[in-house]
């Protein structure tokens, strides 16, 4: 199928002076999508998402919006609506008139009766239906949220973009507009292209992840797909807790690898790009793919330095002579008695596909990429 | 220490609330208060030549401010466009013109008007069908030319930082509501820093208002009431006087309390 797709992106590049902040990026962003850019500061996300906006130019490449090239369009003449980062509610104009705000703008002109008819279902989308007249700094930092979100959405726009919107809510209220934005978005159905550096958020909301690492499209794909098949290290170690032992590539076993750790102890690993004998390789293991038993199998050994008890699961930190500290989270399974002390000695295994081995020596991984275009239409 | 705080303020503001004292002294002398009565302020007001220069002042007064906040408003509007550098000789310089004494400022202005009209004057009368041309002079416009460009200075520094704390989200979030720029201004923008130029229009009516310097060297035949207070004081310090003084006093103290609470209330939100 090969719809338009909402955003595109083609060989973009944007330079501040001396800086490349983004640097040849391919993207397509299929219609009705939840899609997250996901990365460190500084990594070029919040200039993506400020092109779609209109608020920067690109100095090489085009996007477009729905297929329509938008070089020199301005932010006002743009389908797009942006939550921003602090919101920007209008603090003169009371919450009717922030979100009238862009209604009020259309030409022909609507009339006043369809604008507030309009601003009213608004408000009452974001659950705050009677809120209309309130002054924007006796709201709350939730309800400052909603309003920006409402004064957004009024428009119907054919993308809305939202700059790191969850940041400045505290854990509670984050977790709750997490649910209320994947719900809004499934309602509505239009494209939401959300900017965060929260790899937890991006992996909860999102239909998909675009990760991003020194102005480059590391991943672009499925959660599950982010979180099980990185496609680097940088990938790997972002997104989720995970381990990384450093070895050398030891034999070759069919698809997988044989790598010999700092300790000696081989281990099976798959990996995701060509490696040679000998080579230089870290080798991610998730915590929750290892399991823990009393001394006996498992192909390494340590003893039990801290245990977290989180109630549904423990972690625990394990020294491993030769190797050092590795995380492993363990469900907690009511009177099994399976927790572990501290100063325990416990052996570790994991499932045969569970490791994944990354060369080192690029650090990013993403030179072998370059050129590739990344594509998630389906 | 303490003592010396308050002979320092004493200095200062004795004097003043003496005139206030005298402007309601029923006697003749200024020297010796002899009992409460308003006659004084009757006499001033009914004093022609007073009340012309009282008009001219506030005629002066009430044009400078407006062409110096307009005006103003556009140059600190302007700057925020500027390179960083450019922005930075331009404010130093703003910081000079309000710190250069009034005499330069009254001098200067004179000798570049002087100047201007020598060459103007000959121009517009070449130019002129009759014999009868309009001659450009000193008077009521060039004391308000005067006022309104020291002003301007003024009111481009107030509203220069009002708009460097504006919210640049804000004239964005409006430009991707659909907002041309010139919605942009009129219905974010100039809201925002309304305060700050209804300050500086203020600030520059109480300057115009009050200066003696500058106006004493461009007004020509023109009088205005510092002027005539000048003038007048030459005939000794009557209650009269006083009286005016008061009026003034007032007036200004009245409006640059107005101006700072306007800058004083709650800046746009963060």
């Amino acid at each position: 199928m090969t719809a338009v797709p909402d955003i595109e992106f083609r060989a973009v590049t944007k330079r501040y002076g001396a800086v490349t902040a983004v640097s040849g990026i391919d993207l397509a962003i299929p219609p009705s999508a939840f899609v997250a850019l996901l990365g460190p500061s500084g990594c070029g996300k919040t200039t993506c998402l400020r092109m779609i906006g209109g608020f920067e130019q690109p100095s090489e490449g085009q996007v477009l919006i729905r297929g329509r090239d938008m070089a020199g369009t301005p932010p006002y003449r743009r389908p797009v609506n942006m939550v921003f980062q602090q919101y920007a509610l209008f603090p003169h104009l009371d919450v009717e008139d922030n979100i009238s705000y862009g209604l009020r703008q259309a030409r022909p002109r609507l009339s006043s009766r369809e604008i507030s008819l309009k601003a009213g279902e608004a408000l009452a989308m974001v659950q705050l239906a009677g809120y209309g007249r309130r002054k924007i700094h006796e709201l709350s930092g939730g309800q400052q949220q909603r309003v920006a979100l409402a004064r957004a959405l009024v428009n119907k726009p054919a993308v809305l973009l939202l700059d790191e919107p969850l940041a400045a809510l505290d854990k509670k209220l984050r977790t709750d507009m997490q649910i209320e934005l994947q719900n809004l978005q499934r309602e509505i159905g239009i494209t939401f292209v959300l900017v965060t550096h929260d790899q937890e958020e991006a992996l909860s909301m999102s239909d998909f992840v675009c990760v991003m690492n020194g102005g480059r499209v590391v991943q672009l794909g499925q959660p599950s797909e982010i979180y099980d098949e990185p496609a680097d290290l940088f990938v790997a170690d972002f997104v989720g807790k995970t381990n990384l032992l450093s070895g050398k590539v030891a034999a070759f076993s069919g698809d997988l690898v044989d790598v010999a750790l700092a300790d000696g102890t081989v281990i099976s690993a798959r990996k995701r790009v060509p490696l040679s004998r000998g080579e230089a390789v870290s080798v991610s293991l998730r915590p929750e793919s290892l399991s823990l038993a009393a001394l006996g199998g498992g192909s390494l050994k340590g003893v039990v330095r801290n245990r977290i008890f989180l109630g549904s699961t423990a972690e625990y930190a394990i020294e491993v002579p030769g190797i050092g500290s590795l995380l492993a989270k363990a469900d907690h399974l009511i009177g099994q008695g399976n927790l572990f002390k501290p100063g325990e000695p416990v052996a570790i295994g994991f499932a045969a596909g569970a490791p994944l081995a990354f060369p080192v020596a690029n650090n990013s991984g993403t030179n072998q990429r370059e050129d590739q275009h990344v594509e998630i239409l389906s | 220490m303490r003592a010396f705080v308050v002979a320092v303020f004493g200095f200062l503001y004795l004097p003043i609330a003496l005139v206030v004292l005298f402007s309601f002294n029923a006697g003749q002398h200024a020297s010796e208060f002899t009992g409460f009565s308003v006659q004084w302020y009757g006499k001033a007001l009914s004093n022609p030549f007073l009340v012309e220069a009282l008009k001219n002042s506030l005629f002066i007064a009430t044009t400078s401010a407006l062409l110096a906040a307009v005006c103003g408003t556009g140059a600190a509007l302007g700057l925020q466009r500027v390179g960083a550098r450019t922005r930075a000789l331009f404010d130093a310089l703003l910081g000079a013109a309000i710190v250069v004494p009034g005499v330069v400022i009254g001098i200067s202005t004179l000798v570049a008007l002087v100047q201007l009209f020598a060459v103007l004057n000959p121009f517009l009368a070449s130019l002129w069908p009759t014999d009868q041309p309009p001659r450009l002079a000193l008077g009521y416009g060039s004391i308000i030319a005067a006022h309104g460009l020291f002003s301007m200075a003024l009111v481009t520094m107030i509203v220069g930082t009002r708009l460097g704390s504006l919210d640049r989200n804000l004239v964005e979030a409006s430009s991707d509501l659909y907002a041309t720029p010139l919605t942009t201004f009129r219905s974010i923008v100039l809201p925002q820093i309304m305060p700050a130029v209804i300050a500086g229009f203020l600030l520059a009516f109480t300057f115009s208002f009050d200066d003696f310097i500058i106006a004493f060297f461009v007004a020509g035949a023109q009088t205005t009431l510092p002027i005539y207070v000048f003038a007048s004081i030459r005939r000794g310090v009557t209650p009269e006087i006083n009286a005016i003084a008061t009026i003034v006093l007032a007036a200004s103290v009245l409006l640059v309390l107005l101006a700072q609470w306007l800058l004083g209330r709650r800046k746009p939100s963060p």
